[in-house]
C-alpha cells in the first residue's frame, strides 16, 4: 500500500509540475480571495488584524476546493481508471498518494496565503510562523476530507457544481478549528484543543478514506 | 401480516400524533418559568431524535450493508434514499422548532452554538446526499457513491450529540434523561414527552415506508423503460 502511494503521490505532483495548474489557478484564486476579503473589511489595520484567522482560512478553504477538484479529475480522465486496474494498485494507496499529494499542494497555497496575511493584513510574523505546524494538521484534514469528497463526484457532469456543495460542509470543522487556533496563537497563546480537533479530522477522514475509496474507484 | 402492518400504521400514527398535541397542548400545564413556550418541547426533541439517530442511523446502516458485498441489495440503497430524505424533512423540522422556541427565550432566532451549528452542517450533509443521488449515473454507481457520502455525512452524528459536553454553549443537554438515567421531567409532562417519541417514530416509520415503496416502483418503471428501448433499438437492428 505504502510503496502505490508513493507512485501515485509522485505521479500526481509530476503532473502538477508539468500542467501548473496550482501555479496559474489555484494561487491567484487564493490571493484574490484574501485580497477581496481585505477590501470587503476597509483599510482599518485592527479590523483587518482581527479578521485576518478566519479569512485566511476560508480563502484556503475555497482553495482547496478548486485543488481537490483537480487531483479528482486527474483519476477521471479517460483510460485513467482503467490503466490503475490494470497496474493492480491498492485502493488504499492510491487514496494515500492523492492525499498526499493535495497536501504538498495546499501547503505551498498555505504558505503564499500566509505571506499575503504579512502583506495585507499586518499580521505579526513571528506569530504566525508559531501557526505552522497547526496549519500542517488543517492541511492534512482538507487533503483526506477533499480527496475522498472529490472522488465521488469525478467524472459526473456536475462536479463542478456539486463538489462544492458536498466538500464545504464537511470542511466547516476545519475552518472553526484553524480559525480558533489560528486566533489563539496570533494572540500570543497555544492553539490548545483545537490542534487535536485537526489532528483528530485528518486521522479519522484518512482512515475512512482508506478503506472507502476502493469502493468509489469501482463505480467510475 | 406485513400488508395488514402496512395498513395499520397509518392510522396508528396519525392516533398517536394526535393524542400527542391534544396532551401538549390541553392536558399538559403550563411551565413555571418558561410557560406555554414549553408546549414546543414535546415535538422539538422527538424531531431531532427521529431524524439523528434513527433516520441517519438507519441510512447509516443501509448504505454499509450495500457496500458489503456479501449483504449488497438495491433495496438496502432505496432504503437509505428513502430514510435519507424523511430525516431531511425531520431535521429541518427540529432546527425550525429549535429556532421558534430560541426567539423568545433566547431572544434571538439563530445563535452560532455549538448544537445548532454542528446540526446545520449535518442537514447540509445529508442535503447535498439528496443532491448527489439527483445526478444521473447507472444506478449502481450512484448507489455505491451515495452509500460512501451517508457513512461520510453520518460521522456528523456523535459530534452533533456530544457537541453540548465538548463545547458548553446556550443549548441544553439531554431533555428527558440525565447521564445518570434519570428523568428529569415528571408527570403529564414526562408521559406526554415520551409519547411525542414514539408518535414521531410511528410517523417517521409510515413516511419510509411509503417512500420506499415509490423508490421500487420507479426503480421497476426505469428497468421497464431500459428495456423497452433495449427492445427498440433491436427491432431497428433487424429492419
Amino acid at each position: 500500500m505504502w510503496r502505490d502511494a508513493v507512485l501515485v503521490c509522485g505521479k500526481d505532483l509530476r503532473i502538477e509540475l508539468r500542467s501548473r495548474v496550482l501555479l496559474w489557478q489555484v494561487v491567484p484564486f487564493g490571493i484574490l480571495a484574501l485580497v477581496l476579503f481585505a477590501l470587503a473589511l476597509g483599510p482599518s489595520e485592527a479590523v483587518l488584524r482581527h479578521g485576518a484567522p478566519g479569512l485566511f482560512w476560508l480563502a484556503l478553504l475555497l482553495a482547496s476546493v478548486l485543488a481537490a477538484s483537480r487531483s479528482a479529475g486527474i483519476e477521471a480522465a479517460e483510460g485513467t481508471r482503467g490503466t490503475v486496474r490494470l497496474l493492480g494498485l491498492d485502493s488504499g494507496g492510491v487514496f494515500l498518494g492523492k492525499a498526499g499529494a493535495l497536501a504538498v499542494q495546499l501547503c505551498v497555497l498555505g504558505a503564499i496565503l500566509e505571506l499575503g496575511l504579512l502583506a495585507f493584513f499586518h499580521v505579526d510574523a513571528a506569530r504566525l510562523a508559531a501557526s505552522v505546524p497547526l496549519a500542517i494538521l488543517a492541511v492534512g484534514a482538507l487533503a483526506a476530507v477533499g480527496t475522498l469528497y472529490g472522488a465521488l463526484v469525478a467524472g459526473t457532469d456536475v462536479a463542478g457544481t456539486l463538489l462544492p456543495i458536498l466538500v464545504l460542509p464537511a470542511l466547516a470543522p476545519v475552518l472553526i478549528a484553524g480559525e480558533r487556533g489560528t486566533a489563539a496563537v496570533l494572540a500570543g497563546g497555544g492553539p490548545g484543543r483545537w490542534a487535536v480537533v485537526l489532528a483528530v479530522m485528518a486521522m479519522v477522514y484518512t482512515a475512512v478514506g482508506v478503506v472507502l475509496y476502493g469502493p468509489l474507484e469501482e463505480s467510475s | 401480516m406485513t400488508r395488514a402492518l402496512d395498513r395499520a400504521l397509518g392510522p396508528v400514527a396519525l392516533g398517536l400524533m394526535v393524542l400527542t398535541v391534544w396532551l401538549g397542548l390541553w392536558v399538559t400545564p403550563p411551565d413555571t418559568t418558561q410557560g406555554d413556550l414549553v408546549r414546543l418541547l414535546y415535538i422539538h426533541p422527538a424531531l431531532a431524535w427521529v431524524a439523528l439517530y434513527l433516520a441517519f442511523g438507519l441510512a447509516a446502516l443501509c448504505s454499509a450493508l450495500y457496500l458489503w458485498p456479501r449483504t449488497r441489495s438495491e433495496r438496502w440503497d432505496l432504503l437509505a434514499a428513502s430514510t435519507v430524505e424523511v430525516g431531511v424533512v425531520f431535521l429541518t423540522l427540529t432546527l425550525v422548532t429549535g429556532s421558534l422556541w430560541g426567539r423568545p427565550v433566547w431572544g434571538v432566532w439563530w445563535t452560532w452554538d455549538a448544537r445548532l451549528t454542528s446540526t446545520a452542517l449535518l442537514d447540509l450533509l445529508f442535503i447535498g446526499y439528496l443532491a448527489l443521488r439527483r445526478v444521473p449515473a447507472d444506478p449502481h454507481v450512484r448507489a455505491r457513491r451515495c452509500a460512501v457520502l451517508a457513512l461520510l455525512a453520518a460521522l456528523d452524528v456523535p459530534i452533533v450529540h456530544f457537541s453540548v459536553q465538548w463545547w458548553n454553549g446556550l443549548h441544553q443537554g439531554a431533555s428527558v434523561l440525565t447521564p445518570g438515567l434519570h428523568f428529569k421531567v415528571h408527570g403529564s409532562m414526562l408521559w406526554t414527552m415520551l409519547l411525542s417519541f414514539v408518535a414521531m417514530t410511528a410517523v417517521f416509520a409510515w413516511m419510509v415506508l411509503r417512500r420506499y415503496q415509490i423508490a421500487v416502483r420507479e426503480a421497476a418503471v426505469g428497468d421497464l423503460e431500459l428495456e423497452a428501448a433495449l427492445r427498440e433499438r433491436r427491432a431497428e437492428g433487424v429492419s
